[in-house]
Parts: C-alpha cells; sequence; structure tokens
C-alpha cells in the first residue's frame, strides 16, 4: 500500500513540474525571465558576450568543446593537487593520474562514474570545488544543447541556433542553483550532513565500541547531483549513505529531482516549438517505457534473494534486502535504481549488483534503450528527438511520402545524423565490453565468476557510455586500463552523440518549414507514441540481446538453487566461463 | 583561429565564475543556513552513544562473542567478523551477486550464530545493507531478537514489546519507506531500564 501512495505522489508531483517547471524554463530561454539581471549581466560582461549574440550551430558547438575540453584540464590539474590545496582535514592527498583522468572525465560528461571512494580519496576542497562545479555545469551544457536543437525545430531559414555561454548562464542561474539550494535546506532538515569540520569520533559507553564517522559538505552537493541527474555522490555508498540520503521522504525528494527536469523539458519544447501536443506525445513514450521498468523491476526485487534462500533463510517477506537500506525496503529501492539508470543520473541508494537477476536486467536494459525515458538533463530530450526523426523516417517510408517533423523535411542529411547519433552508445558499449572479455586487465575486473561477472563489465561499459554512472560495484575499476577505457567511452557517449544533435539543430534551422495538409504523417498521436516507443525497444533489442543473453538472462537461468532450464544453465555457465576465464 | 582564442578566454573566465559560484558560494551560503537552523542534523545527528545515522556493532570490544545477547543488534554490516565487507573506512555495500556462492556461506554463518543465541532470523539481520552503516531495523527484527535479549537481561519480554513499539518511526506520512528503529535509540531506551 505505502509503494502505492508513492507513486500517486510522485506522478501529482512531475504533472505539476512538467506543466510549470517546463513552462518556466521556455520563459528562460526564450529570454523572458530577468529576476536576476543583476548577476547575469555582470556575467556577460566578464565573458565579452550577450544574448543578443547568436552563434551559428559551428560557433556553438566549438564553445561548448572548447569549454568542456577546459574544464577537463583544470579539474584534472586541482585533483591532482588537492594535497597543496585548503580544505582537507583528513590530508588525503594527491588522486594519482589515471583515476584523476577518468573522475574529472566523468564528471565534465555528466556521467559521475566513479572507480574512487569520495571519503576515502576526495579533499573537501575537490569534492565542492570540482566536482561539485562540474554537477551543475554539466547538466547545463547537456540542457543548453537540447535548447539548441530545440531551436533548430522552431526557427526558419536562419542560419543561427542561439548563443552557447547565455544558455548555460541562464540555466545555470534560474534553474539549477534556486531549486537546488531549496531542495538542499530540505535534506539538511530531515539529517543530511553539511558541514566542514571533518570526521568525528565517538565513544560508545554502553557496548565500549568507538566509531570514526567521516563527514562532509554532502547534503547541497546532494540536491545539485540529482537535480542534474549526476548521481556522483559524496560518500562512497552514494545515497545509501544515511548522512546523503537520511529518510524515506529524502528518496522520494532525489526521485523527484532527477525527473523533474527529464521530463518537464518535453513541456518546454512542445511549448517553444508551439505544439504542446508533439511535448506531450514525447513525454507519453517517455514514461511508458519508464512505467514498464519501474513495474517489473519492483517485483522482481520484491522476490527472494535466491542465494539467501540458499542458505536456509526461506521466508523473505521484505523481499530481496541484500544491499538494500531497512528504511527504504525493496520496492521504494527498485523505483530509485529504475529513475536513476533511465536517466542517466546513476546515483544507487542500495547494491545494484546484489539485485536479482531480473532486478538487475531492470536498470541494465534501461540504460541501454539510450537514455530517454526521461534520459539525462537535456541529454534525454535530444536523444529521443533523434528517435523521433528515425521514427517519422519509418513512418514515411510506410506512407510513401517525404517524412516531415513539425514542419521540417526530414531528409537524408538529417536521417544520417540522428541514426549516427543513435549507434554510437551500442557500438562502444559492445566493442568496449568485447575488448575488456579480452585482456588480462579487463578480466582481472569482476568481484563474481560467471555470467555475474561478465554482467559486471557490461553494466560498466554500458552504464560509461550513457553516460549514467550507476555501476555494479563489485567490479574493481581502479586500474589502468578501466580508468582509461572508461574514460574515452564516456567521453565518445557524450560529444559523439551531442555534436550530431547540435549539427541537426543547425541543418533544421536553415530549413523552411512546410504547412500540414492532409497527407502529413501525424507526429502528435498515439500512435505516434507507439511508433517512438517500437524504434526505441527495436533498437535496443535487436543491438544488445546476445549480451543481455549472456549476462542477466543467463545468470536468471543459469543457477543451481532454482534451475529451471538445466541446459541452458550449463550453457551459460560454460559461455560465461569462456568469457572471463 | 581567432574563434579559438576566443573561446578560450571566454573557458577561462566561465571556468572562474563557476568555480567560485557554484563551488565555493553556493556551498558556504548552504553551509550557514544549515549551521544556523539545522546544526544537529548538519553536523551528523551525534548524541552520546554516537550517530543515530550511522549503524555500529554491538558486540563491544569482546571478540569471542559474534552477537551480544544483552543488546539489540542491527544489519550485520561492516566490522562484522562473519561476512564479506569492503574497505575499512568507506562506506559501501558487500556487492555480493544473487547466486553468490559467498553470500550463502555468509548467510549460513549468520544464521548458525543467531541459533545459538535462541533467536531465529528475518532476513534483515542476515543480509548486509547497501551503506555497510544501516541504522535501523523494522520492527519484525527486533521482535525476532527479544527471547534472547529477555534472557540476558532479565527484562520482561513483554515490557521489551512495549519499548519496540515506543521506538518505532514511521513510515513518514504514513507511506513512505518502511517502519523502522534506530538500534542505537532501542539500546539506549534498554540501557535506562536495567
Amino acid at each position: 500500500m505505502g509503494f502505492f501512495w508513492t507513486i500517486v505522489v510522485l506522478v501529482v508531483a512531475l504533472g505539476l513540474a512538467w506543466r510549470f517547471l517546463g513552462s518556466y524554463m521556455a520563459a528562460v530561454f526564450e529570454t523572458r525571465v530577468h529576476f536576476l539581471g543583476f548577476i547575469e549581466r555582470p556575467i556577460y560582461a566578464v565573458l565579452g558576450t550577450g544574448p543578443d549574440r547568436e552563434q551559428t550551430w559551428k560557433r556553438y558547438t566549438g564553445s561548448l568543446l572548447v569549454f568542456s575540453a577546459a574544464f577537463i584540464l583544470f579539474g584534472y590539474l586541482l585533483v591532482r593537487i588537492q594535497g597543496s590545496l585548503p580544505l582537507d582535514p583528513q590530508h588525503l592527498g594527491a588522486v594519482p593520474p589515471a583515476l584523476s583522468f577518468n573522475t574529472i572525465v566523468s564528471f565534465v560528461t555528466n556521467t559521475n562514474w566513479q572507480n574512487y571512494g569520495g571519503e576515502t580519496t576526495m579533499s573537501y576542497f575537490s569534492q565542492i570545488g570540482v566536482l561539485q562545479v562540474q554537477q551543475f555545469v554539466s547538466a547545463a551544457v547537456g540542457i543548453a544543447a537540447a535548447v539548441a536543437l530545440i531551436r533548430g525545430f522552431c526557427r526558419k531559414g536562419s542560419d543561427t541556433i542561439g548563443n552557447f555561454w547565455v544558455d548555460i548562464t541562464r540555466c545555470l542561474l534560474y534553474v539549477l542553483l534556486p531549486v537546488a539550494f531549496l531542495a538542499g535546506i530540505v535534506l539538511v532538515s530531515q539529517g543530511a550532513v553539511m558541514t566542514l569540520a571533518g570526521p568525528v569520533t565517538v565513544h560508545d559507553a554502553l557496548n565500549h565500541v568507538t566509531q570514526t564517522i567521516p563527514r562532509g559538505p554532502a547534503a547541497f552537493m546532494g540536491s545539485i547531483m540529482q537535480l542534474g541527474t549526476n548521481g556522483g555522490g559524496f560518500f562512497n555508498a552514494d545515497l545509501a549513505h544515511p548522512f546523503e540520503n537520511p529518510t524515506g521522504l529524502t528518496n522520494l525528494l532525489y526521485v523527484f529531482l532527477t525527473l523533474s527536469i527529464g521530463f518537464s523539458l518535453t513541456y518546454t519544447f512542445g511549448k517553444m516549438v508551439g505544439s504542446v501536443r508533439h511535448g506531450a506525445a514525447v513525454l507519453g513514450a517517455m514514461v511508458i517505457i519508464f512505467g514498464a521498468w519501474v513495474g517489473f523491476t519492483s517485483y522482481a526485487e520484491h522476490q527472494p534473494n535466491p542465494a539467501v534462500a540458499a542458505a536456509g533463510v526461506t521466508a523473505q517477506p521484505t523481499g530481496n534486502m541484500e544491499g538494500k537500506e531497512v528504511r527504504f525496503g525493496d520496492t521504494s529501492s527498485a523505483l530509485f535504481n529504475v529513475s536513476m539508470t533511465q536517466t542517466s543520473d546513476g546515483a544507487v541508494d542500495g547494491a545494484s549488483d546484489s539485485y536479482n537477476a531480473m532486478g538487475g536486467f531492470g536498470p541494465l536494459t534501461g540504460m541501454m534503450l539510450g537514455e530517454v525515458s526521461p534520459g539525462g538533463v537535456g541529454t534525454g530530450l535530444y536523444t529521443i528527438l533523434l528517435f523521433a526523426i528515425v521514427a517519422v523516417f519509418i513512418g514515411g517510408l510506410m506512407i510513401g511520402r517525404t517524412p516531415e517533423y513539425l514542419g521540417k523535411k526530414i531528409q537524408a542529411r538529417e536521417v544520417k545524423l540522428a541514426g549516427f547519433g543513435i549507434l554510437v552508445m551500442p557500438v562502444v558499449v559492445l566493442v568496449f565490453t568485447g575488448i575488456a572479455v579480452s585482456v588480462h586487465a579487463g578480466r582481472a575486473g569482476p568481484l563474481n565468476g560467471g555470467p555475474h561477472g561478465f554482467s559486471e563489465i557490461l553494466y560498466a561499459f554500458t552504464s560509461q557510455s550513457n553516460n549514467n554512472g550507476s555501476a555494479f560495484a563489485g567490479l574493481t575499476g581502479n586500474h589502468a586500463f578501466y580508468n582509461v577505457m572508461g574514460a574515452i567511452a564516456m567521453l565518445l557517449g557524450r560529444f559523439a552523440v551531442m555534436v550530431p544533435a547540435l549539427g541537426l539543430a543547425g541543418a533544421l534551422a536553415a530549413k523552411k518549414t512546410v504547412p500540414a495538409s492532409a497527407g502529413t504523417f501525424r507526429t502528435d498521436n498515439t500512435m505516434f507514441v507507439g511508433l517512438l516507443i517500437g524504434v526505441i525497444i527495436i533498437v535496443g533489442a535487436l543491438v544488445f540481446f546476445p549480451a543481455v543473453a549472456l549476462g542477466p538472462i543467463a545468470t536468471a537461468l543459469s543457477h543451481k538453487f532454482y534451475s529451471v532450464v538445466p541446459a541452458l544453465s550449463h550453457v551459460g555457465h560454460v559461455l560465461a566461463g569462456r568469457l572471463l576465464r | 583561429m581567432r574563434s579559438l582564442v576566443s573561446n578560450l578566454r571566454r573557458s577561462a573566465a566561465a571556468i572562474v565564475v563557476t568555480t567560485v559560484v557554484f563551488g565555493f558560494v553556493y556551498s558556504f551560503v548552504g553551509l550557514g543556513v544549515a549551521q544556523l537552523f539545522f546544526r544537529h542534523q548538519a553536523d551528523g545527528s551525534i548524541s552520546t552513544y554516537g550517530s543515530s545515522l550511522v549503524g555500529q556493532n554491538w558486540n563491544g570490544y569482546s571478540t569471542t562473542k559474534i552477537l551480544d545477547p544483552q543488546w539489540f543488534h542491527g544489519r550485520p554490516d561492516a566490522d562484522n567478523p562473519l561476512v564479506a565487507t569492503g574497505k575499512p573506512g568507506e562506506s559501501g555495500a558487500a556487492n555480493l551477486g544473487p547466486h553468490s556462492e559467498v553470500l550463502v556461506q555468509d548467510v549460513k554463518a549468520l544464521v548458525r550464530a543467531w541459533h545459538a543465541v535462541g533467536v531465529n532470523p528475518t532476513s534483515d539481520l542476515v543480509t548486509s545493507s547497501g551503506s555497510g552503516l544501516d541504522p535501523d531495523i523494522t520492527p519484525a527484527d527486533a521482535f525476532a531478537q527479544i527471547p534472547m535479549v529477555s534472557k540476558a537481561t532479565g527484562v520482561s519480554p513483554s515490557r521489551l514489546r512495549q519499548l519496540i513499539r515506543q521506538e518505532t518511526n514511521g513510515p513518514e506520512l504514513g507511506f513512505l519507506g518502511s517502519s523502522t528503529i534506530v538500534v542505537l535509540q532501542l539500546n539506549e531506551a534498554l540501557a535506562k531500564l536495567r
């Protein structure tokens, strides 16, 4: 019953956010909101730019890439010298080179994959002055790219798509900053820590135990890391840590924050292109996929953990509690995990690695669909619009007419850019996983053996290529091989999708619009929603089925406790054993 | 070339501005608000015996006793000699998979240890948590431990049941998450009885 009301409250809250945050964001990016002008104008003065200085798509992309590259370099230097910087009460010292490279790429690409343990690696300076800054900035960059693509649909015969510097400034000031700050206050009131005082040592006279408890400025990092779908927590346990996620209420707040911008941007899209129905159609596809995944993952996690059952504890009325926190319980943890893996957030409030086989299948395949339901902030919207272009192309083939989307003719160039953007992620995931299982350094990573070990590797590259950051954390990722391969996967997954999306923005903005006629393929009705979902699922399933069959499906079928299909079990073990030998 | 130079100059300026505003100003204003209005929570909800948000090991300094029968126990997390755990000083889960042989053996060892002190454990009491620091148990987990605690402390089972009910929190707003008991607070209340 509790879970039912959790869903009801979440749906109502997100519905309100969709309508009001969505239209507010449209106003922000159409420069109709000015209440922070006194901060905004000096920033433009320092940057030497302003809202009237429009950029072509090439200039826009150039600014975005140079800015991101410069931030990678700057952040790398800061974490390398953190030992000489202030705010390091634990004297943690410099972060090693390969780990620093992986980490800074991870945060600049909005991935927040963490090969380090927060409380034992990063000084307070690095946490707030490097990582938290990226949690704001990388989110703003993603949203800016999505807004640029929306402008591509809005404009007619234009060679510009907005100004990158203005878009990120307005996003940071008017959207991310106020929401993150208010949410941070709620988190602290519930028990999230916010202090610079360093670890505290407490002696418990009752049972003669002495504990040293790490603390830090975590609460306000928590709010932006979720609002910006970053997910890289202050502590190693991420949002399972009671100091970051102290109560059931904060758990739901984190889910809401993570989903709010992603879903609301579909309203922003609809409003800016002048057809809220088109935004609602995209939202419909997102919600249906999201709901299906929440349903079966929660169901799978409400089932007993087979290893615990095999040890004799067959009564597990609270579901699979291995790796989960009592204050959240099984179904709310599953809701949380699905929310974080379908948004490119990647935070965890329990151990995904210990999920039941089909429970782990949920987060893994959710990422494999390309992070579109609702996906990362901005990135989710532009990725699902790439899928929408492919969907209208297929629809156009079926009715034998040049396809149009929002009045723009979709021609060879647009379909090529969309197809390229969609296929980058699967290619990177499969090639990199293939390399990892072929070399010794890659096979040394997994903690668990057999098909589950293969799942750990597949999950790692799926997560990083999708800029998610969620992990089957048994994998030991802090080795040169995984640090470097992971960083490359994250860079490709971010920029090799973003650049085609911006190219598409440029191509679309330059086009004239064609008036709709009786023969126009409708893109704002339920049939289109179905077609869009179909394209997303078919692309994901065709590309990833063989890999998933070797991982979670083999695990589900293969274990000796509930051996459903013994022959398949044998095949799964032999194949995975070969791969990981 | 000219556009690269101007992009680099703007990037440098934007890096400085964002680092100052969204790194330090944001966090320090947040710190100010947190320390002013929610000092106890912001410092980690620390009381005399520990933090109500960080689980601890109730076996004391004894290395011989696995489950000290005079206290209620939480999840078998960090510092527990019976389970595989992560790095010392670092929060996090054991990450054992759903078919892990290590997990089967760990759970078996825990079940034996609970049986040895006369407790028929619930699943929470033999599985480790996501943070390795879970401060809570459910009322059912506490009820299961009544025979052991009652025998060791002499407090009657009905008094213990009453104590557990009194220390039960939530679910928050009636629907969020589970009903929980902070093990530390339950044991503090128990200590007052003795």
